[in-house]
């Protein structure tokens, strides 16, 4: 019980230095049985999290905190409120789909890749459960490593301009969250998030670290116009890469606003909400246009991620209880459908090794039940109503249209776009007739193809049909965290 | 009273076995070359011994104030002979395939060790000269020791030419200082100076060719021109050697000269290393985008690095050079690697110092393919390695003297470098090998070239212990 969050980050970090260790080129099978029974105990160890859970408190839970670098004060501080409990939950099961997904399409150095899958896995964890500054940057950082190398070594043709361009464009923000840090703890003397939510801050000084806060997190998130590494990402990433990236990569950009942002500088967060929207709504609104005309699959649904995420920083901005719920419920609910999305491409690059739209058409005759779940996910992608992309987008919208309504009104185009790009891709690949010799020789799901899908099938479908538990989990922190918005440090 | 020699000792010791050596070597025949060798490290395990034995908590001079013997001394020697005797293992092989492997190299070595051990533990401007000039004599020649090659050759003779001059600003700004205070002393300078001694005008102008002299021999912009020239020229062995100990060695003369005997002028030096911090930085990592040979991109990385480095002295207090000395011994165990893993991949007749000598690394050897993962992310300043943490204590230590926005000038900076050292990984990990040949090393070489890199990763996750040792000495030894 009391080192469960230390248990989830190192527990998939150590199964995956002993693939590395372990795994030769000769025998994958090892490597790919090790790291499955490593993400599974990886899995295992977070679902005593979510039992032990004490619902209606906003308090840190789970918290372990041991003296780590004296010398500048920063401890080894984890914890977990509402808000970070979900995402380690989301992050290690996709890290099991994600090693379940690479049994067959990874050939090449299986051992290296199924171990860069886990340490980063790890690392995620980490960056979640963390309450000290540096140990937040520290995994932060880390977690490019094991993602530049995915997108690099396993990645399509232009890997080495997509790795290299992924890894910069976040390090650039994240430099400045780096000297952002070192500010504050010159302020304050210490490292420790939660003090830093009681520390008083002048508005310039606010601004300033808004600034270098804001160019970490909306690179990560991304948000319109630093957002152009992750459409160039997407395409060449293996599927496993793309999964990781869209699910839980892209959250811990978000995940900075409700951590960093809104709690520290309140003052800031409510001075520029104004422009916060309206990044986010060019996201939603230009992002959804340009979602329309991609020829390519993956970059299609990168830029409707891109679309979506615009959604979840709309509902934070408005600091709103049913906004911000809302943003959160959209972000779980775009890892499973984002996660799932890219699957499903990820199905037919194995067979056909092409994701561009124009290379297929009538799908749905040669793969009837691949047909029927992509459907699905198409639909819970454009915001239908019993899938989970419903949920939070609508809570989004009621929450804008509260707010003002012309707000609302633009924010509910998503709707209308988000059918319109998801379902003419739709049609485009599954309908229509036989394109081509290829893809009249494709064969259905395979048995583990099946169950990874239908497992993401019934977390949407679950998630649509009845949100409240995770919105229970999420509820008293989200209030805690509107309470710190609401009172000026000035 | 007879003076005690005991802080002397493991000069004494050394320069010793140097002599022993020297008169070894030409009894031995060429297969008999590997006993200088062991010699050499023995030595440095002696002396490592006797500066244990002797170290004392408390400061003390003597040699009528020529040395002085405190915890910052101790503790930057041990570093020094552990960065030789590991430039030695990595080397063996190297040296032994170009026929270098040979007593002229060994005592050169440790003459030029020694130099840096008088500078280390200098108490005047005459014991700290002289320290500069015999390491410098020592690494001019070891430059040019391998004589059939045209770019030794000329590395020698710019090291040299543009060594001299340096160390002719730094003597000339020396004398100024003295006759500013009449004294050679670096405490009873200090002492005057603070309580307002001496003429500020040539005080101030002394100070300027001081300052020129020490960015010289760090190669800190724009006094950098050499240091790529003699990184690619000399032999790997050798690059190694001048990047490694002598940086420590500089740190010390800094510690000395600006934070001892003039650190009343602490404003005025200040400003200057700002000029430096900020164009090395700049520089150097700009700059080293363009290179193709590893040796010279590293040459520019250590121009940058030692940009950063400056950056930390500049706050000019205790957490500041702390957090300096910090960065310099995780750089020297950086470059350590590096270097070494350039010379595992070189063979005979063939220096592996392109950058394409680096492609596919991973095919090849996956575990040295992943040493260098961690020496380069090291070298960029990622966690979770050692260098991040020397970037993060200079950068806090920027901050708190208030300099935000040099920092936030160095971490664009460091962004720059990102690229080339994510280029180096590039090409290990995502490019097809085209040389096939087999790495093949001592033994000994293996283990500690792997101890070196791991080393950096283990840091990285606990850097406290080395962090807090520099922090100790630098109190212990009245830096404030």
């Amino acid at each position: 019980m009391e080192h469960l969050l230390s248990l989830a980050i190192w527990v998939p970090i150590v199964a995956g230095l002993a693939v590395l260790a372990v795994g030769r080129d000769r025998d994958a099978a090892v490597a790919r049985w090790i790291a499955l029974i490593g993400a599974l105990a990886g899995f295992l160890v977070t679902l005593p999290l979510w039992i032990h859970f004490e619902l209606g408190t906003s308090d840190f839970q789970f918290a372990e905190r041991v003296d780590w670098i004296p010398r500048f004060d920063i401890h080894y501080f984890l914890a977990v409120d509402g808000i970070s409990l979900l995402f380690v939950l989301l992050n290690s099961l996709m890290t099991l789909l994600v090693v379940w997904a690479g049994w067959e399409a990874i050939q090449k150095k299986v051992a290296q890749y199924m171990a860069a899958f886990l340490i980063q896995s790890g690392l995620i964890n980490g960056a979640f459960c963390a309450l000290d500054a540096v140990l937040f940057y520290v995994f932060f950082e880390a977690m490019l490593i094991p993602m530049y190398l995915i997108i690099g070594v396993w990645g399509g043709e232009n890997r080495v301009y997509a790795a290299i361009k992924f890894f910069l464009y976040t390090l650039l923000g994240s430099l400045l969250l780096l000297v952002a840090f070192i500010y504050l703890y010159n302020v304050s003397e210490t490292f420790s998030i939660l003090e830093w939510y009681q520390l008083p801050l002048s508005l310039k000084a606010q601004l300033l670290l808004f600034v270098a806060f804001f160019l970490a997190f909306a690179v990560k998130v991304p948000m319109w116009p630093v957002h152009t590494w992750l459409p160039d990402a997407h395409p060449e990433a293996p599927t496993g890469g793309s999964v990781i990236l869209a699910a839980i990569t892209l959250k811990l950009g978000a995940y900075g606003f409700v951590r960093f942002i809104l709690p520290i500088l309140p003052d800031a967060s409510r001075y520029l909400s104004g422009f916060m929207i309206t990044l986010s709504l060019i996201a939603v609104v230009y992002i959804g246009f340009v979602a329309l005309m991609q020829a390519d699959m993956k970059r299609l649904i990168a830029y409707s991620s891109i679309a979506h995420m615009g959604f979840v920083t709309l509902g934070f901005f408005l600091f709103s209880q049913l906004g911000v719920e809302g943003g959160l419920v959209q972000m779980l609910s775009h890892g499973f459908v984002s996660a799932a999305m890219f699957l499903c491409v990820g199905v037919m690059y194995d067979r056909m090794h092409t994701h561009l739209i124009a290379d297929f058409g009538g799908v749905v005759n040669t793969m009837p039940k691949f047909a029927a779940f992509m459907m699905l996910f198409s639909m819970a992608n454009a915001g239908l109503p019993a899938t989970s992309g419903f949920v939070g987008e609508f809570m989004v919208i009621l929450a804008a249209v509260k707010a003002n309504f012309w707000l609302g009104f633009l924010a509910a185009t998503t709707l209308i776009l988000g059918a319109a790009y998801t379902l003419w891709m739709y049609k485009r690949v599954i309908y229509g007739a036989v394109a081509n010799a290829q893809v009249a020789a494709l064969s259905d799901l395979n048995r583990r193809e099946f169950w990874l899908l239908a497992a993401l099938a019934a977390l949407v479908l679950a998630m649509g049909i009845y949100p409240k538990p995770f919105i229970d989990v999420m509820h008293a922190s989200v209030s805690e965290l509107l309470a710190h918005v609401a009172n000026s440090k000035l | 009273m007879m003076p005690s020699l005991l802080p002397v000792l493991p000069e004494i010791v050394l320069l010793v076995a140097a002599c022993a050596i020297l008169l070894i070597d030409t009894l031995l025949s060429d297969a008999q070359r590997h006993v200088g060798y062991w010699l050499t490290q023995l030595t440095l395990l002696a002396c490592a011994g006797v500066t244990l034995v002797t170290a004392e908590l408390e400061p003390a001079r003597v040699l009528h104030g020529l040395v002085v013997d405190d915890m910052l001394s101790d503790l930057l020697k041990f570093f020094s002979y552990f960065a030789v005797s590991l430039m030695l293992f990595y080397s063996r092989g190297y040296l032994a395939a170009r026929g270098l492997f040979r007593g002229e190299t060994f005592v050169l070595t440790l003459f030029a060790l020694l130099g840096m051990m008088v500078m280390i533990s200098a108490g005047s401007f005459l014991t700290l000269y002289l320290g500069l000039e015999l390491q410098a004599l020592s690494l001019y020649a070891m430059v040019a020791m391998h004589r059939s090659s045209n770019d030794a050759s000329e590395a020698a003779m710019k090291y040299f030419v543009l060594g001299a001059l340096a160390s002719g600003m730094l003597l000339y700004g020396m004398s100024m200082v003295y006759g500013a205070t009449g004294s050679l002393d670096i405490y009873a300078i200090a002492q005057l100076v603070l309580t307002g001694g001496g003429n500020r005008t040539i005080l101030l102008f002394g100070l300027v060719f001081v300052v020129s002299g020490i960015a010289f021999k760090l190669g800190a912009a724009p006094y950098h021109m050499w240091v790529p020239d003699v990184y690619h020229g000399a032999p790997t062995a050798v690059t190694l050697l001048i990047g490694s100990a002598p940086k420590l060695a500089a740190f010390a003369f800094m510690l000395r000269l600006l934070a001892t005997a003039l650190v009343g002028l602490g404003f005025d030096w200040q400003g200057m290393l700002m000029v430096l911090a900020l164009l090395s930085m700049v520089l150097g990592n700009v700059i080293a985008i363009a290179q193709t040979n590893i040796k010279r991109m590293l040459a520019y990385s250590t121009i940058a690095n030692m940009g950063f480095m400056l950056m930390g002295f500049l706050a000019a207090n205790l957490n500041g050079y702390s957090a300096a000395m910090f960065y310099v011994v995780a750089y020297v165990l950086t470059t350590l690697a590096s270097f070494g893993g350039v010379m595992l991949l070189s063979r005979e007749g063939f220096e592996a110092d392109r950058l394409e000598d680096f492609k596919g690394l991973n095919q090849r050897s996956p575990w040295w393919a992943f040493i260098m993962l961690l020496v380069m992310f090291s070298l960029a300043g990622l966690p979770p390695t050692l260098g991040f943490y020397a970037k993060f204590s200079v950068l806090e230590a920027a901050v708190n003297a208030g300099f935000t926005w040099l920092a936030v000038v160095a971490v664009m900076a460091s962004l720059v470098g990102a690229f080339y050292y994510l280029r180096i990984v590039k090409l290990m990990y995502f490019d097809d090998a085209t040389d096939t040949a087999p790495i093949s090393a001592r033994s000994d070489n293996r283990v500690l070239l792997s101890a070196n890199g791991l080393a950096l990763l283990l840091f990285g996750i606990l850097p406290q212990p080395l962090m807090g040792l520099c922090v100790v000495a630098l109190a212990q030894s009245g830096f404030l």
